[in-house]
């Protein structure tokens, strides 16, 4: 829904380039629309407005190269300011020293603490730890229960606190608990609250003073608008942050919040929720945030995410299949389950830069469900089936719409599909253009 | 020894200061209790802002730039968002130069009627309770938002007027969703309809308004899992939930309430967009209005898309679901 930031720039500087330098008055209208792009990514008014000062300080004068357009200068250096803003670098917890460490997670109501501190501790089990979840919400209905439910999902033991046990109570006595059985991770629960309930407020202080936590972690919501910058001063100023999780990040928000967190309170984000599964935490990449801020889409962590799961060793193998001109159903499904590994579609083409510029790619929703039909169809088929596509006559083909539960037009449809894929990327591979391997959809 | 990483140590606490951090307001210098500084700063962040505005029009004859843009810092920071804002200033900046608004002092005035203007555009009609069978609400929003409390809230309400409520935990993926649902429930006197944690939707939904024709309730509150609007499937089994209770009883849902939270900036548009194509919303619960957002971004939303605010949450107290006043919200951005 928004045009991103880019686009815009290019057209503003449209304008001005071919005409060579770029005046005061050429900065100002881009800058308008930076200032716009930052304001719709929900980043902070006055945060806005002292950023836009000095990105004009830095632009204005010596910085703006010749080499590159005047837009594009632009956005560079829009992006570095927007990355060291947000810390530069990626920062991990900090949990050195005697065990047991106590992590607080702290935040607004509906922020999602209870999932992340399930979330964190599945992670650090990871990394080797032992973790012990503590619910110290007894406020919500049925909040420990939830906490309770998700560590015995995810077989991570969690703290039974007394009935009419009060949070401060439950953190010290749950840490002490945690040394009894071994466990060198505390990750507390704590209630969500109003920033501005000074008595929920001075209840946080309180469990503070008594376990001394390591880390307190703000956990906020990717969504937040404005009022970001007033929760996130009011929780650091009476407790003194190490870090902020910035939660439900896989939506379509631009996370600007992210950039007024950091800019008000000069805490690094340490972690990004990405789903509501327990394994869907992040570390916080400040230049992929500055991106996505700017609209500008995400291209390392899809690079990223494909050098981890494509299986070199497949795509090596495909290769020489293809040049072979052997490629077959089972290689077209072995593709299928490598693309699937990589994620949803919809959240790969969102990783994908210039998006904004195709208008029409906006529209086009690819269909999940239609790549699990193709699957069922490919499982459907027998072996030789799948060597050989050119032995699958019409019986053979209402055989397969059969056991796949589809139609024969969708096991028709999606034989001419392959034989073209097939050619396609026999063509291409003869030119020895194909360095990896092209997606089948 | 113990100096030396004392004074490391030290060096790298400076360093983490020097980062670079925006001021909001001036720190107060004198050593007072942390709740007071809150509190006061929190007053001071109000006070500059109208303050500030205040200064500028008292006196004056003419309408500055400078007071331009205090006006749109109070929409954009209340969350109005881009579009809404613009047009706005827009509006007001059409009329001084039309010289139909000279007087500094009339600004505002001018500015909170255009907002007022926005949101009567979509006024809540009185519930209609369908004659001889339920009246069918179901509740739907992101992660978050405050749906569960926002039923018990609304079933309060009800059962103050006098109706037989019935609430459906129809939220099965949410750890202790459920659990929650029955709370409120025994909380404020209402029956629970539900199934085990990770049963169909549409099949505890079913059963609601099965259990609901039966027991010849007057309202049936229908609970759902929070879920982002962009995850496709997930909306889609809203979608089925919808039409399930549809084929259980004729009409209903009658009424789909979107939650949004007062905290969320832009992506609210996002969501009312998604969540209305995909259900078609009939109206707004704005949750969370009792802490220092301002939720301005429901003017819009409430106003491109016709969509009235019915209630909006004020904390987390059973008699905290509010009806929606235009007027009271208005005062609120500017004050």
């Amino acid at each position: 829904m928004f045009e991103s930031l880019t686009d815009k720039l290019n057209s503003v500087f449209k304008k001005v380039t071919g005409r060579g330098k770029l005046t005061e008055a050429n900065i100002q209208e881009a800058l308008k629309e930076v200032r716009l792009a930052l304001l719709e990514a929900d980043v902070n008014y006055k945060v806005v407005k002292k950023f836009v000062e000095s990105v004009r300080q830095r632009a204005v004068g010596q910085e703006v190269m010749e080499s590159l357009t005047p837009g594009q200068q632009l956005i560079k250096i829009v992006h570095q300011e927007l990355i060291s803003l947000m810390g530069g670098e990626v920062s991990g917890l900090d949990l050195g020293g005697k065990p047991p460490h106590v992590i607080m997670l702290v935040g607004l109501q509906g922020s999602g603490k209870t999932t992340t501190a399930a979330k964190l501790a599945r992670l650090l089990r990871k990394k080797g730890r032992h973790p012990y979840l503590v619910p110290a919400d007894i406020y919500r209905p049925a909040a420990i229960d939830q906490l309770q439910k998700l560590g015995a999902q995810t077989g991570i033991p969690v703290f039974e606190p007394l009935k009419g046990m009060r949070p401060e109570a439950i953190c010290l006595e749950a840490k002490a608990e945690a040394g009894r059985r071994a466990c060198d991770v505390v990750i507390l629960d704590t209630a969500g609250r109003l920033h501005i309930d000074e008595d929920l407020m001075a209840e946080l202080e309180r469990i503070k003073e008594q376990v001394a936590p390591k880390e307190i972690l703000l956990v906020a919501d990717a969504m937040t608008g404005q009022d970001a910058v007033n929760v996130a001063k009011s929780f650091d100023q009476l407790l003194d942050l190490s870090g902020v999780i910035l939660t439900k990040m896989e939506g379509d928000a631009r996370g600007g919040a992210a950039l007024s967190i950091m800019s008000v309170v000069g805490k690094p984000i340490k972690f990004i929720g990405v789903g509501e599964q327990l394994d869907a935490l992040e570390p916080f990449y400040p230049d992929r945030m500055a991106s996505r801020i700017l609209g500008m889409g995400d291209v390392l962590t899809l690079i990223e995410k494909a050098q981890e799961e494509f299986d070199q060793k497949e795509a090596l193998k495909l290769q020489k299949k293809l040049q072979k001109s052997q490629f077959d159903f089972e290689d077209f499904l072995t593709q299928l389950q490598q693309v699937k590994k990589l994620g949803s579609l919809e959240q790969i083409l969102s990783m994908i830069p210039g998006m904004g510029q195709f208008k029409k790619l906006k529209q086009f929703k690819p269909d999940e469900r239609e790549l699990i039909k193709v699957e069922a169809i490919i499982n459907s088929m027998t072996r030789e089936e799948r060597r050989n596509y050119k032995i699958i006559n019409g019986s053979r083909r209402r055989r397969i719409a059969k056991g796949s539960g589809t139609t024969v037009q969708d096991v028709n449809r999606l034989i001419k599909n392959f034989v073209q894929t097939k050619k396609m990327m026999e063509r291409v591979t003869k030119k020895g253009l194909g360095g990896m391997p092209p997606f089948p959809v | 020894m113990i100096r030396f990483f004392k004074g490391k140590k030290d060096d790298g606490q400076d360093q983490r200061t020097e980062e670079p951090k925006l001021e909001l307001e001036t720190p107060s210098e004198e050593k007072k209790g942390l709740f007071a500084r809150l509190k006061q700063g929190l007053a001071k962040t109000r006070s500059t802002i109208t303050g500030r505005l205040d200064r500028l029009i008292l006196g004056k004859k003419e309408i500055t730039p400078e007071v331009m843009e205090e006006l749109e810092e109070i929409l954009f920071t209340s969350d109005l968002g881009v579009e809404t804002t613009q047009e706005l200033i827009d509006i007001v900046q059409d009329k001084v130069a039309r010289k139909a608004l000279s007087d500094p002092a009339k600004l505002k005035t001018t500015l909170k009627d255009e907002i007022l203007g926005y949101l009567e555009s979509a006024l809540p009609q009185e519930l209609q309770f369908p004659e001889g069978s339920p009246l069918v609400i179901m509740v739907v929003g992101v992660n978050g938002v405050g749906k569960t409390t926002t039923i018990g809230k609304a079933a309060h309400r009800f059962i103050k007027e006098g109706k037989k409520v019935l609430l459906v935990a129809a939220d099965t993926f949410r750890a202790a969703a459920v659990e929650q649902l029955e709370v409120w429930g025994e909380r404020v006197g209402a029956e629970v309809v539900k199934q085990k944690s990770g049963a169909d939707p549409s099949a505890v939904a079913f059963d609601g308004i099965a259990a609901a024709v039966a027991r010849g309730v007057d309202v049936v509150l229908v609970d759902t899992a929070g879920r982002l609007h962009t995850k496709k499937n997930l909306m889609e089994e809203l979608q089925k939930v919808k039409r399930v209770i549809g084929k259980k009883l004729p009409g209903a849902p009658h009424e789909v309430w979107l939650v949004l939270d007062a905290t969320t900036g832009q992506n609210a548009v996002s969501q009312a967009k998604m969540f209305h194509e995909a259900l078609g919303v009939t109206g707004i619960i704005l949750t969370k209005l009792d802490g220092t957002a301002k939720g301005g971004i429901v003017v819009g939303i409430s106003h491109q898309m016709k969509l009235p605010i019915h209630f909006i949450g004020i904390g987390e107290k059973t008699e905290d679901l509010r009806p929606f006043d235009p007027g009271e919200f208005v005062k609120a951005i500017f004050d």
